[in-house]
């Protein structure tokens, strides 16, 4: 069967998970691994297993983009410099999956509005970060039972499994994270902490959701409305699981989440990275799977 | 009298935590009334720099670390703006607090604060340090828990910090659990990495009675800047005694430039009679320093071991064993749900009272 082939941009602990996803894909193959240091251990990598390298970035791949039939690339650099390899690779029809806390496409979140996404053909799409992948379902299961004025959430992360541009930016996570909690899980105001833990062994990914309902909260329907989202995320991270909660305390609602990866680059610990992954790549599957029926079919845009 | 003591003529700046930690051991429900009335004593006591905010700093006000009275900005502009010599500060740990809220302190008055990150994590603090650096703030890394990085890792930590335009490190006995011994080795190994100019700092937890000697021994070792607070008001067992501290410095002939009765006074007049319960060593805090728990976990255990019926020593205990780190405060109640549930106690989805 004919798969969309992509680009994975960075190749650090992100894009480096992704190969592994992407090359067990019904519908998706990577193909081309772009870094900026010819000597990266992850570009390395990227080469034993198959794919094409540049270390010249984003413009080093261009040029290949027509022959290789590139149509969807992750980028997993950094906020900073998104934009613009959006913009590059945009104008040559290739749809992209930002990784990036640059946010400039529409957030997406697989079970809660990937749908809408799809039926929409966007060119790029963001994947908010590791944290919101894990708690904006929850609160999202929360918010549509009833209203949730306030969601805070607390994601705790092996020191090992953070890399070096999410700890330099970490001021953009919390701002993405915050926001999405808003926009795609719907609360109205929301708040993102993160936690960089450096125990041995590297402590599982651990994740707590609050929400502040308007009224009392309606504790069956909405403990049923979380355990069937739990269900859905389960569905692409098998490590997704309910520890304690949710419990209730006046209007405040908790939940409290573990997240263990498939270990595939790094260890299970690494449920951040995994969730990450694996949503990034049931998202790409989505859109894989409309242009490869024909329903869609990506277009050059004109650079903004 | 001190001419033989061998710090004799030292000087160093003493730097209050009573309206910073001590939000932790209030709940975070210091009036702003409270706050500037003891902020006030402790510039007329000659106190050159002191820290406002929520307990866990800015962007603390939160589910997780409790909601404070006011807003933080609320807090700083008041003190600020009634401070004759004093210079008012602030906590900001990257990953709860932003840039954002640090500009937003700076515009009310804080110029100084503490950039605070575990003490193996201080990569995770380039931009903020960097940010108070440009806006001309006297700028502290701040590294927790340092009993759990050995001390030729918290002077590689200190070099990054440092690197990142901090003029002052800080060893940080988040848990109160070093000794005078462990003190020694880290300030010395800072002191030994770091450039001249650049500060070293101690902050001390009492949890093993040890805040004062401790802090007693940075100083020995090199550290000019130390924490402490009136009374001890603190997270655990306090901090170190800010009035017990300069009465020892007065004793040592360190020059501190504090008006000891002063301090005194406002720890027995301002300070001891607002406390919810007596800030001492008792059987949860000597636990905190005995197992390296972070202090602030203390109160949170204790509403957690009423909930769920698990006694909060076996609770700090347990979070010790499993390395939690300041800011996990959401995995205290986790863990006494858990071993309520490994001990056959039922826990009830929906709190009572």
């Amino acid at each position: 069967m004919a798969k969309v082939k992509c680009a994975l941009i960075g190749s650090g602990n992100i894009g480096t998970d992704l190969i592994y996803k992407l090359k067990r894909s019904d519908v998706l193959e990577p193909v081309w691994m772009v870094g900026i240091d010819p000597a990266s251990e992850g570009l390395a990598r990227a080469r034993d297993m198959g794919l094409k390298t540049t270390a010249e970035g984003v413009d080093g791949l261009a040029p290949h983009v027509a022959a290789d039939g590139v149509q969807i690339a992750f980028d997993a650099t950094s906020a900073y410099v998104h934009a613009e390899n959006s913009r590059k690779l945009n104008a040559l029809g290739v749809m992209m999956v930002d990784l990036t806390p640059a946010a400039i496409g529409p957030l997406c979140v697989p079970p809660v509005n990937l749908r809408q996404h799809t039926a929409k053909l966007e060119m790029n799409v963001n994947m908010i970060s590791c944290a919101g992948q894990a708690t904006i379902p929850i609160v999202y299961a929360v918010s549509r039972i009833q209203p949730v004025d306030y969601a805070e959430i607390v994601a705790s992360l092996a020191s090992k499994s953070v890399g070096p541009g999410t700890r330099a930016n970490l001021d953009e996570f919390t701002y993405t994270t915050s926001n999405a909690i808003c926009v795609v899980g719907g609360a109205r105001t929301g708040k993102a902490l993160a936690i960089i833990n450096p125990a041995e062994p590297p402590m599982i990914m651990r994740n707590t959701i609050y929400c502040l309902t308007d009224d009392e909260p309606d504790a069956a329907r909405i403990g049923e409305s979380i355990r069937a989202m739990i269900g859905e995320v389960q569905k692409y991270v098998p490590g997704y699981k309910l520890v304690n909660g949710p419990i209730f305390d006046g209007k405040r609602v908790a939940v409290f989440l573990e997240v263990a990866g498939l270990g595939d680059y790094l260890p299970r610990y690494a449920g951040n990275l995994d969730i990450m992954t694996a949503a990034a790549t049931r998202t790409a599957e989505m859109f894989a799977e409309e242009i490869l029926s024909g329903a869609i079919r990506p277009q050059a845009t004109e650079a903004a | 009298m001190s001419e033989h003591y061998v710090l004799n003529g030292r000087k160093i700046v003493l730097h209050d935590m009573t309206l910073r930690d001590g939000m932790h051991a209030k709940r975070e429900q210091i009036s702003v009334d409270q706050m500037v009335a003891i902020a006030t004593a402790l510039d007329d006591a000659g106190v050159p720099l002191l820290q406002v905010t929520h307990g866990a700093g800015l962007g603390g006000n939160s589910l997780q670390h409790g909601r404070a009275l006011h807003s933080n900005e609320d807090y700083i502009s008041a003190v600020a703006s009634r401070m004759k010599q004093a210079r008012v500060s602030v906590l900001l740990i990257p990953g709860l607090g932003t840039m954002k809220e640090l500009q937003s302190a700076y515009d009310c008055g804080a110029r100084a604060v503490h950039c605070a990150t575990h003490c193996t994590e201080a990569d995770t603090a380039p931009q903020h340090i960097a940010y108070a650096r440009k806006l001309g703030m006297d700028t502290a890394g701040f590294l927790m828990m340092a009993h759990l990085n050995s001390p030729k890792g918290i002077a590689e930590q200190g070099k990054l910090m440092e690197s990142y335009g901090a003029n002052v490190v800080y060893v940080t006995d988040s848990a109160g659990y070093m000794l005078p011994e462990d003190v020694k080795a880290r300030v010395g190994a800072l002191r030994d990495a770091l450039k001249p100019e650049t500060e070293i700092g101690f902050h001390g937890h009492h949890n093993l009675g040890l805040a004062i000697a401790n802090s007693q021994t940075a100083i020995e070792f090199g550290a000019t800047r130390i924490d402490a607070s009136l009374a001890g008001l603190g997270a655990g067992a306090g901090n170190a005694p800010l009035e017990v501290f300069a009465a020892v410095c007065d004793r040592m002939g360190i020059v501190t430039g504090a008006d000891l009765f002063k301090l005194m006074d406002a720890a027995e007049d301002l300070v001891l009679p607002m406390m919810d319960h007596l800030v001492r060593v008792d059987r949860s805090s000597l636990t905190l320093g005995f197992a390296g728990v972070y202090s602030t976990f203390l109160l949170h255990a204790k509403r957690a071991a009423e909930r769920f019926g698990v006694p909060a020593r076996d609770i700090l205990v347990e979070l010790g064993r499993k390395k939690m780190i300041g800011g996990q405060e959401d995995m205290i109640e986790d863990t006494a749900m858990t071993m309520a549930k490994e001990r056959g106690l039922a826990v009830e989805e929906q709190a009572t009272g």
